[in-house]
């Protein structure tokens, strides 16, 4: 009972020359549902850690919420393909100049119309520095943009007419309409501006569902969702609303699901990982996510420069036994990694050239570190950091056990107590060992899991990494217009991420949930979260 | 009497002062940046940082950032949590859920504890004291978690008495499970303590005395032994109150009570200053009170004991 989903999406794309997201075939459209339309689905999340404002948002908890309440230019669909949402076309000829215009009809909850000012004025607020919005980052590639200074008004916006605006980016980027499905990029009505504090405490959005009313987010306890009747995209509700119940333990969302009081989970604790799946059966699933996990080892350690560093970090590759890791500690709820991605995404390879250096080989690990040896012998322990309270000491102990006795080294984890202390230390440089890293996509790009991380000087290149002709691929892949043509460079980057090694990949995370009887259509999308607006239930 | 509540209350303030003092510079000191934290695994530029810290007065140093707080305080301004609300509605969520939940705590441990305890006492070692005294011995050995699982899988999951978790409102009947959980533990104790006090109180002079003045059984074990027995019991039950007030972490987290407890806990793991303090410094507050007033009941309990000036 495993359905591992190997990214088969295909972005639509236009004649040679224009790059266009076509509207979506009217195949998606759900087949007359079965369950009651008016019957209000129960799923688990988390009390938003900051106000409902798309550009302010940036963890699962309230991200869950906003894609139901907003709708954005595209939606991506169960593969992670983008489809047009609000938008009636995004056109580029060069990647770099996008005309984006919007559907006619489209409404805010409010009976505001959706315009090109709702978009631009949301995207220009969420970019200004002085607004401290916590994904204002995802607008840096935008013409105008700056880290420095307070820019209120992105240059590289430009509104055409009422329906139509334009966006300039710093430089070629094609992956760029595969992003406007990420919340940041929602749009806000006129009446946010007027007090964006209250705003965030009950948000009229665009999407499929709306808010029940004032004060239907009960802080700490649920957000209650009904259908926005006059939402007109792809993603129809066909159940009657949605109640989020905020859990403090995934613990207590599962006994709810087992006491049927919750209709769907997209997390099952790890106490119940190994028998969830019997008591549920086909009400079960356990896909794949867009999550890649691995460890980083930077160059700046001793021993782990230049050639050495090399030699060392493939050795250390080679002996971990990444099968053994993924079935005994996580019940087979991790797969063994085979790049830099994940499988869900678009392009999505196994059989990179230079991806051996992840086979379990001990004799080839021994030899290596032989080879490291005569350069510079070794001293001193290997070890590799992680934050106490995220359930990491597990595999961190198998994995530095594996290096121990393959390379008769000392090794072992640095456990830090809490996610803050881990995280500042790695980004204060602090940090002397070996850490764990992990990624978890934001839009389904390869280029997302390759750019942000390993490219000179990005933002979350915490091992410092630096490879001017993997840059320059990176950059060559994001100018082509041609989608396959951009995969292949990508492509052709990884190999280079393979003998480096900036970070030795261990697995890619899944999603398990499960489901009550009393619903069906239960289909988990490429982020992991459900597309509740599928769900059906019989009462 | 007046003037001893006075002098009691006057006390509290620079009590007040000294532990807001104290736990906001020790949620300062915790180590880790708690604004590198809210973006996760990846790492936002320095200067998206910076702005975040600005906005929450994290880039202050801690003095300032304590006196802002105490500020804020004076004018019934107990600060932002992150999301956006205002400390102070989230005080007025959560505690009157934890305060229903702990009421029923009580007086469940209250009824069963001091009924089973003062049979125990006065039947000294007959086959009931024994029984229960196994039984308080196992409730006293099993940690909270193990009982709210129990709990919760058979009374919750199959037979279906109670809702697993908590429902919206944190109605009364939902909280009648954890409250059970919760008086399980001090429930054990309390029967331990009424029976050994009703066994001292019933060797007692004036209970012989009473019995030899001809009055009955009914009117020496309610108002001679039981009264006279108490003082020690309402002692452990204020302060088991004052503890199931500051909230029960472990048992909300399990049935999802969103009490005080499992609100506490998520704002120290997400290093909100003011939402820690805040909580605490009403924490103190009800405690205090709680001391207050059981010191106040002890000279109901106990005419001898008098608090004169």
């Amino acid at each position: 009972m495993k359905i591992k989903r190997i990214g088969v999406a295909a972005i639509a794309l236009a004649a040679a020359g224009a790059l266009t997201l076509a509207g979506c075939s009217s195949s998606n459209e759900p087949t007359a549902p079965a369950g009651d339309s008016t019957a209000i689905i129960t799923t688990n999340g988390s009390e938003p850690q900051n106000p409902l404002i798309p550009t302010n948002t940036n963890e699962t908890g309230g991200g869950k919420i906003l894609d139901s309440i907003f709708a954005g230019l595209v939606y991506y669909d169960g593969e992670g393909a983008p489809h047009n949402d609000m938008a009636e076309s995004i056109e580029t000829d060069d990647a770099q100049t996008y005309t984006i215009t919007i559907k006619d009809g489209q409404t805010f909850t409010n009976g505001e119309d959706v315009t090109a000012e709702s978009f631009v004025k949301a995207w220009n607020y969420g970019a200004a520095l002085d607004n401290a919005q916590l994904s204002s980052y995802f607008f840096d590639s935008i013409e105008g943009f700056s880290y420095d200074e307070n820019v209120d008004e992105l240059s590289g916006l430009e509104v055409v007419d009422d329906k139509t605006f334009t966006v300039t980016l710093k430089q070629p980027e094609s992956d760029f309409p595969l992003r406007l499905g990420y919340s940041a990029f929602f749009p806000l009505p006129e009446a946010a501006w007027e007090d964006l504090d209250a705003f965030g405490e009950n948000p009229i959005g665009n999407g499929p569902y709306m808010l029940d009313g004032e004060g239907a987010w009960k802080h700490n306890e649920r957000i209650d969702l009904v259908v926005n009747e006059d939402y007109q995209g792809d993603r129809q509700a066909v159940n009657g609303g949605l109640s989020i119940i905020f859990y403090a333990t995934q613990d207590a969302a599962y006994a709810d699901l087992q006491g049927g009081n919750l209709d769907v989970l997209d997390a099952i604790p790890d106490s119940a990982l190994s028998t969830f799946q019997d008591e549920f059966g086909d009400r079960s699933v356990t896909q794949g996510a867009a999550i890649f996990q691995s460890f980083v080892v930077p160059d700046r350690l001793a021993h782990f420069g230049g050639e050495e560093g090399k030699l060392r970090r493939a050795a250390i590759s080679h002996a971990i036994n990444r099968e053994e890791v993924t079935d005994v500690i996580f019940s087979g709820t991790r797969t063994p990694a085979h790049d830099f991605t994940s499988p869900v995404i678009d392009g999505y390879s196994e059989d990179i050239p230079g991806s051996e250096v992840l086979e379990y080989d001990p004799e080839l690990a021994k030899e290596l570190w032989a080879e490291a040896d005569a350069i510079s012998p070794w001293e001193g322990s290997f070890q590799i950091g992680y934050n106490a309270d995220g359930g990491h000491q597990g595999w961190v102990d198998a994995v530095t056990n594996q290096i121990k006795n393959e390379l008769g080294i000392d090794a072992s984890g640095a456990p830090y107590p809490t996610f803050a202390e881990f995280r500042t230390a790695i980004t204060d440089r602090a940090i002397e060992t070996g850490f764990r890293t992990g990624w978890q996509a934001d839009y389904p790009s390869l280029s997302n899991f390759l750019g942000p991380i390993y490219v000179t000087g990005a933002g979350s290149n915490d091992g410092d990494y630096s490879n001017p002709e993997f840059d320059a691929l990176i950059n060559e892949g994001l100018s082509e217009t041609e989608v396959e043509a951009g995969i292949e460079k990508f492509q052709q980057a990884q190999e280079i991420l393979f003998e480096d090694l900036p970070a030795i990949p261990l697995w890619y995370s899944t999603v398990n949930g499960a489901w009550g009887e009393q619903v069906e259509n239960v289909q988990f999308g490429w982020n992991s979260v459900p597309l509740y607006y599928e769900v059906t239930k019989s009462e | 009497m007046a003037g001893y509540i006075a002098r009691r209350l006057l006390q509290a303030i620079p009590v007040l002062l000294g532990t807001t003092f104290l736990i906001y510079f020790m949620v300062f000191a915790m180590p880790g940046d708690p604004v590198v934290a809210l973006f996760g695994d990846k790492t936002p530029p320095p200067q998206v940082l910076e702005a975040v810290r600005e906005r929450y007065n994290l880039d202050q140093p801690f003095i300032v950032q304590y006196l802002l707080f105490l500020a804020g305080i004076f004018q019934g301004d107990f600060g932002v949590s992150f999301s956006g609300q205002p400390v102070s509605e989230i005080l007025a969520e959560t505690f009157p859920v934890t305060l229903r939940l702990a009421i029923l705590a009580v007086l469940i441990e209250m009824v069963f504890g001091i009924a089973i305890g003062l049979v125990s006492g006065l039947r000294k070692g007959g086959i009931f004291d024994a029984s229960f005294l196994v039984v308080s011995l196992i409730l006293i050995s099993l940690p909270v978690f193990v009982v709210a699982f129990v709990a919760q899988y058979v009374f919750g999951i199959q037979l279906g008495w109670f809702r697993t978790t908590v429902g919206p409102g944190a109605p009364i009947q939902d909280l009648i499970l954890p409250a059970i959980v919760l008086a399980t533990i001090s429930f054990a104790q309390i029967v331990r303590l009424t029976r050994a006090s009703v066994i001292d109180t019933g060797g007692q002079d004036f209970v012989r005395t009473a019995a030899s003045k001809g009055l009955s059984r009914r009117r020496i074990v309610p108002v001679h032994i039981l009264r006279n027995s108490l003082i020690p019991v309402v002692t452990y039950l204020a302060v088991d109150f004052g503890v199931l007030m500051v909230g029960a972490t472990v048992t909300e987290g399990i049935f999802n009570v969103p009490g005080v407890g499992r609100t506490l806990y998520q704002a120290i793991i997400r290093g909100e200053g003011p939402t820690v303090v805040s909580f605490v410094t009403v924490m103190v507050l009800i405690y205090l009170v709680i001391n207050l007033l059981v010191d106040l009941l002890y000279a109901v309990l106990d005419p001898r004991i008098r608090y004169a000036k």
